[in-house]
């Protein structure tokens, strides 16, 4: 049973300096899962994305990927293991070509024919990526930088693939895209934890969701039965239509 | 001579110091672009790769007295004095940064840009008490080879020093562009957490940027040395600010902007010695700098900073 745990978070604390951000949180995903994490602006969200990819240590608790303490690992060894981030607000390497930009998905990797695999796989998903392989990335349009911050991650070729807010700032039309896409990679075998302002949808493609409040899990279960919570359709469908009137 | 011939001798002279500024420049560009460190301590490693070099050729068997050399054993000098010097201020940069910088990575505020004062003045200290104050005459052994044009004279020197500058930055560009760590210190300079997450060693690249820049500042010492065969303690200040100077010019941060800047600064500092006298020159270098930040404050190029996040 535990064999079927990917990544186990596990009772964790982060400090920032007095603030205490993660109070004795732990997610468990499994293999194959989708899972979203649900919270409003400064619950934790971002701090639990950077916990797992090493950038920020956690004071108490720890994090377990498929059976090992990654806890002391760099975030270029977790990379390695099999973890790779969709930064919040994409985050591309603005003056370095697309194509640039999915090779340093692919840093820690030996450049192979598992490269060019990867490259095709990415290629096949978003063929307006490799329409644009040769321009800066800076200069494409939100949803061109979300295919391509997707795209860098699958680089990695990842078996957790953590994604923060990847709704973000993108037009509700192409919001729906993205979560296909979610979908879609999904099936091929990758494990996804995503962070998600917008919480119907992620709840509608997921398999069982989180939902964080000033650094605490308030709420946990399966997608269905968190799509039906008053408090959730209150607190955050409720305020997602109000978003989306207001774009 | 002749307006002709003498735009071409400052010609000439501006792009020897062009070679060296911009060598020198792309070491404050490096660090700045990576970490956004104004390294100080870049003035005086320059001038301890000058002495690094004049070591060198002193081992070698040249040591201040005309020794000419021709053919192989030229080659041979030249090649080792670069490859020695480069090596050896390169490790004094990533020592700098390693036992001195990194201890302070995660202070905000002056503090590192302060510690490369501090730096600078150890460095100057050493030499000063290790070899004095005295100028040095420099070894020159290229042999007196020239070319005339008209009463304008392009010197084997002059090539030499043009020759190796090129070849030092088609390197660093092939480094910084095609490369693995290349494209890996391009990316930390963009965004240092974002590179960190795609499993970029930022401390690698860090130390990478250090070694490089510290090297070319050893480059452009040996370069000092060659052109006005001397060397002096005193000699880091002007250059390094000059240097530094070529470096806002292009574009802080920028790499090509630090090129640009470097042979910029030598071609105004030449031609102003020439058409006001060389007291002047720095009242010029320093009023262009001035006159293009108002401008245009990025630089010529743009400045290029890593995202703050």
């Amino acid at each position: 049973m535990a064999d079927d745990i990917l990544l186990d978070f596990a009772g964790v604390n982060t400090y920032y300096g007095d603030l205490h951000a993660l109070k004795n949180v732990s997610y468990k995903i499994k293999r194959g899962e989708i899972i979203a994490l649900l919270g409003g602006n400064a619950c934790g969200k971002s701090t639990t994305m950077k916990t797992i990819m090493g950038v920020v240590k956690p004071a108490t608790g720890g994090v377990t990927f498929d059976g090992e303490k990654i806890d002391h690992l760099t975030p270029a060894q977790r990379v390695m293991r099999g973890i790779a981030p969709v930064l919040e607000a994409r985050r591309l390497f603005p003056r370095m070509s697309v194509y640039e930009n999915l090779e340093m998905g692919a840093y820690t990797r030996k450049r192979g024919p598992d490269f060019d695999e990867d490259l095709e796989r990415v290629y096949s998903l978003f063929p307006r990526v490799k329409e644009r392989r040769s321009q800066i990335a800076g200069t494409l349009s939100g949803g061109e930088q979300q295919m391509v911050a997707i795209g860098r991650a699958l680089m990695a070729r990842p078996r957790l693939l953590c994604m923060d807010e990847p709704s973000m700032g993108l037009s509700p039309l192409f919001v729906e895209t993205v979560f296909d896409i979610i979908t879609q990679i999904n099936k091929q075998g990758t494990t996804i934890f995503m962070v998600e302002q917008n919480a119907s949808m992620a709840l509608s493609i997921a398999d069982r969701g989180y939902v964080l409040q000033t650094g605490v899990v308030v709420l946990e279960g399966p997608a269905r039965e968190l799509e039906a919570n008053p408090l959730i359709r209150e607190a955050y469908l409720g305020e997602m239509k109000v978003d989306a009137n207001a774009e | 001579m002749t307006t002709g011939e003498l735009f071409l001798q400052q010609l000439i002279n501006g792009l020897n110091l062009g070679a060296m500024y911009s060598l020198l420049a792309l070491g404050f560009t490096l660090v700045y672009g990576i970490m956004e460190l104004i390294n100080f301590s870049h003035f005086n490693v320059f001038m301890v790769g000058a002495f690094i070099a004049l070591g060198v050729l002193r081992l070698m068997g040249l040591d201040g007295q005309i020794v000419i050399l021709t053919g192989l054993p030229l080659v041979v000098v030249i090649l080792v004095a670069f490859v020695v010097t480069m090596f050896s201020t390169g490790m004094i940069g990533v020592g700098i940064e390693r036992l001195l910088l990194r201890p302070l990575r995660a202070v905000t505020g002056p503090a590192a840009m302060i510690l490369t004062i501090g730096v600078s003045y150890i460095l100057f200290n050493i030499i000063l008490i290790g070899v004095g104050g005295d100028t040095r005459n420099f070894a020159n052994p290229l042999p007196s080879v020239s070319w005339h044009f008209g009463e304008a004279t392009l010197r084997l020197r002059d090539v030499l020093i043009w020759g190796i500058t090129i070849v030092l930055m088609l390197g660093l560009t092939y480094f910084v562009q095609f490369t693995k760590l290349g494209k890996g210190m391009r990316a930390t300079a963009q965004d240092p957490e974002a590179a960190r997450m795609m499993g970029v060693e930022v401390d690698n690249v860090v130390g990478l940027s250090f070694f490089i820049g510290s090297a070319l500042a050893g480059a452009s010492g040996l370069i000092f040395g060659l052109y006005y065969n001397y060397a002096k303690v005193d000699m880091g200040f002007s250059a390094g600010l000059r240097a530094f100077t070529a470096a806002v010019l292009g574009g802080i941060g920028n790499v090509p902007g630090a090129m640009l800047g470097g042979v910029l600064i030598g071609l105004i500092e030449a031609g102003s010695s020439q058409l006001i006298g060389q007291a002047w020159a720095d009242v010029i270098i320093f009023s262009i700098l001035v006159i293009v930040l108002v401008f245009r404050p990025a630089g010529l190029l743009g400045r290029q900073a890593p995202n703050k996040s």
